[in-house]
């Protein structure tokens, strides 16, 4: 099914590439930031093993024998000073710069919104969130019948862009299986975007920025769904 | 010598009344340490609620989430601000710095004690905030729109800041000047001990961006009372000018913190391992000074989320990065102090020693947080809260005590190890690795910070495990470093009463607290003569 799916979002994607002479790949943000996570991960195990495996031995080789022993490291010379310091700092700063590089790449593949996107506005409010789809569809997140908040659907194999604002306190758009999350504002719009390639139905949206009482109970699913049955939740919606 | 102290010693006095009115450096040192482990205690039993609340879906122990945000917000506030700050800065600068520049007092001894009952005044304003009807709700943080709001007293909030950022700033005037004026003849800048620059460090950054958290959480008490606009867009404000205020102060509070952590860290280790400090110059004017500099060009990570721009965004994930250089070159320092040394094992080494591992976890946790692209997803998750709990909770909570059982025979006359500290030791150092290794895990996978409740996060499982067994295994780690600190805090007082006696150099160090005075040391600190050192006396020349 993935593979047919992302087969189908190719085909989309080349069909979009034969109308437009420099159209964009469209990257997934969610992955991208699971390959760099790796990264960094690998990055600062190695350095705090040595450091750690460092600190231990010396813990134990140097503990004193008598009361009277002193430590006997030599004091260094001016040329030793310097290098402890700028060789260390040099290390840091290559290791610094290319994290930073890395960072900026996937920053660009979360900021730079597909084309293609449908766009999606979002209002905050203590405490629910609501939806205007393209076509003037207002859905919400509030509790439905079953007393559980209703799940948002969103099309799967199309990118979808969130653009957000906040009528009353400070929240924040939290979508932890997209990877991503940015605070929404009264008096200021903000944009997250997600690339859900795979229908799926366990993704939670959650307010990530606190705002009250009801904090940890502003969220509700937002499944991504094949594009038929997306068109007739909207329907529904719309009859509402 | 005639310094006029109201200490000991002076006959006739009512012990309160010494007290109440001394202006000795002394006991406002001991005043400060007895009010921030006040903070303490009572900062850590919300820990405990927010834990237990946490460990179950649904809500057990609380009545509300406002409730149960009235404990977030007195746990972070009372920590940071009336615990790490005045237990760093307050206690251990107070009692020790000038002992160990050789100093008679600090410069301006009845504006340290104003600074002190400033301190004590906003701790009571601070427990008030429980008896007062709608209690503040609002975080440390404080951010508007909801800290405007809100029906909770946001003045409490306010007025506290107020009176510690007042006491702060007395205390970094008076403190820059004692070390400048006040040194022993003959003590020159590269001739300190570690925890002296760092505290001057802390001090610098206090006077600089204090006012400026003053000015912001002030514009907040004028939106909520006097319906001014600075921070509401519908009249033309801004919301994020709050944050940008905020952080501008509170990420160099963060070394605030931080800095006199590793100075106290520096003696405890160079004592115990009875070894010069590895490359001192760097550590000072590359490390400590580094920090120093950076310190105010970094705070946008803490915005990474809020839809600042993109170009700073990028331009502070660079230089929060580079915090890495004068951080990893203290790092290198601490590490190198151990190279050749002659180490004894005794309670405050322990604490120094896990305080490495503290260090270099809480730092390399730090670096993911450093770029924005992964802050997209780990910002306000419980892998934030581990992260800077380590580093900057746990690492300098740490180095406080090792600093405290470290001057304990000199605050006392008696030693304050034993099977008692030793094993509230074990119990702090594995509790706190059981509570947050936990949050790392869940965190990653979305957990967010400021939750009561997970009820959404059900069925995700890590590892096999719901996010409800890792909450667990966490509540069960903080209520053994509850154990641990109780247990510690038998300790103190049994040992502070009936420890066993100490000599007047017990760890045969070679800084001045311990080479020039008795334990404790009486008023004007050292007796009769001044002390006066020479070109190549050093805190840390053991090998002569």
């Amino acid at each position: 099914m993935r593979k047919l799916l992302s087969a189908m979002t190719g085909l989309a994607g080349g069909a979009l590439l034969s109308s437009q002479a420099f159209a964009q790949e469209i990257r997934n943000p969610a992955e991208e930031w699971e390959h760099l996570w790796n990264e960094v991960i690998l990055d600062i195990t190695v350095i705090g093993v040595i450091m750690s495996v460092a600190a231990i031995v010396m813990l134990i080789k140097y503990r004193a024998t008598s009361p009277d022993q002193v430590g006997t490291a030599k004091k260094l010379t001016t040329v030793q000073s310097i290098s402890f310091a700028l060789i260390p700092a040099s290390i840091f700063m290559a290791d610094d710069f290319y994290l930073a590089a890395n960072g900026w790449t996937v920053w660009n593949a979360y900021r730079r919104v597909p084309e293609n996107a449908m766009e999606v506005k979002v209002t905050a409010y203590q405490w629910y969130f609501e939806f205007e789809y393209p076509d003037g569809t207002v859905a919400d997140g509030s509790l439905g019948d079953d007393d559980k908040p209703q799940a948002i659907k969103i099309p799967a194999g199309q990118p979808v862009v969130f653009r957000m604002t906040s009528e009353d306190v400070i929240h924040s758009f939290g979508l932890p299986y997209y990877r991503v999350k940015e605070d929404v504002m009264p008096g200021r719009i903000t944009y997250i975007w997600v690339n859900p390639d795979k229908e799926q139905t366990e993704a939670v949206l959650q307010c990530a920025e606190f705002c009250g009482n009801d904090h940890s109970q502003m969220a509700n699913p937002i499944h991504a769904v094949p594009q038929a049955e997306f068109d007739a939740w909207l329907a529904a919606k719309a009859d509402e | 010598m005639s310094t006029p102290t109201t200490t000991a010693g002076h006959a006739a006095t009512p012990a309160w009344k010494e007290w109440l009115l001394t202006t000795d450096h002394k006991r406002i040192g001991v005043l400060y340490l007895v009010g921030s482990m006040a903070a303490f205690g009572v900062a850590g039993l919300m820990a405990l609620i927010i834990r237990a609340e946490q460990m179950e879906l649904g809500m057990q122990f609380v009545s509300s989430g406002t409730q149960y945000n009235g404990f977030l917000y007195f746990h972070g506030a009372a920590m940071i601000l009336a615990f790490l700050i005045p237990g760093l800065t307050g206690f251990a600068a107070n009692y020790f710095l000038p002992l160990m520049i050789g100093a008679r007092d600090v410069a301006f001894p009845r504006i340290n004690a104003f600074s002190v009952w400033l301190f004590y005044f906003a701790i009571v304003l601070a427990l008030l905030s429980f008896v007062v009807p709608d209690a503040p709700d609002i975080m440390w943080t404080g951010y508007p729109p909801y800290s405007v709001t809100t029906s909770a007293n946001t003045s409490m909030y306010v007025f506290t800041v107020h009176l510690l950022g007042f006491s702060s700033i007395l205390g970094a005037v008076n403190f820059l000047v004692t070390v400048i004026y006040m040194r022993a003849p003959g003590m020159g800048w590269n001739q300190l001990n570690m925890f002296v620059w760092t505290t001057v460090a802390a001090f610098v950054l206090q006077l600089v961006f204090i006012p400026v958290l003053a000015a912001a959480v002030t514009l907040l008490l004028f939106d909520k009372y006097l319906g001014t606009h600075f921070y509401d867009p519908s009249a033309g404000g801004d919301v994020l000018l709050y944050q940008n205020l905020f952080w501008f102060y509170s990420h160099p509070a963060v070394y605030v913190i931080f800095l006199p952590a590793v100075g106290i860290l520096y003696d405890v280790m160079a004592t115990m391992a009875k070894n010069r400090i590895f490359n001192y110059k760097a550590a000072v004017y590359v490390g400590i000074w580094g920090t120093v500099g950076i310190a105010g060009i970094v705070w946008v990570h803490h915005l990474y989320i809020s839809g600042m721009p993109d170009w700073i965004r990028l331009g502070h994930m660079v230089t929060t990065l580079l915090i890495s250089v004068p951080v990893g070159i203290l790092t290198l320092s601490l590490w190198g102090t151990l190279y050749k040394g002659a180490i004894t094992y005794n309670t405050a080494m322990m604490y120094a020693a896990s305080c490495l591992y503290l260090i270099l976890l809480g730092g390399l946790t730090g670096i993911p947080l450093a770029i924005p692209s992964m802050t997209l997803h780990l910002s306000e998750t419980s892998y934030v809260h581990a992260h800077f709990h380590f580093i900057m909770a746990l690492f300098s909570a740490f180095a406080l005590f090792a600093g405290i059982y470290y001057w304990f025979p000199k605050m006392t006359g008696r030693y304050a190890d034993g099977p008692l500290a030793t094993t509230s030791f074990w119990l702090n150092f594995i509790g706190v690795n059981v509570t947050f290794w936990p949050l790392f895990v869940i965190g990653k996978e979305g957990m967010p910070r400021r939750y009561w409740d997970y009820e959404m996060f059900k069925d995700v499982q890590v590892m096999g495990f719901y996010f409800e067994d890792f909450h667990k295994v966490a509540t069960l780690g903080a209520f053994t470093i509850a154990l641990g600190m109780v247990l510690q805090t038998i300790n103190f007082i049994y040992a502070a009463f009936a420890g066993k006696p100490a000599p007047t150099n017990p760890w045969n160090s070679k800084s001045l607290e311990w080479t020039h005075t008795v334990s404790p040391p009486g008023p004007g600190n050292f007796g009769d003569t001044d002390v006066v050192v020479d070109e190549n006396w050093s805190p840390y020349e053991y090998g002569k």
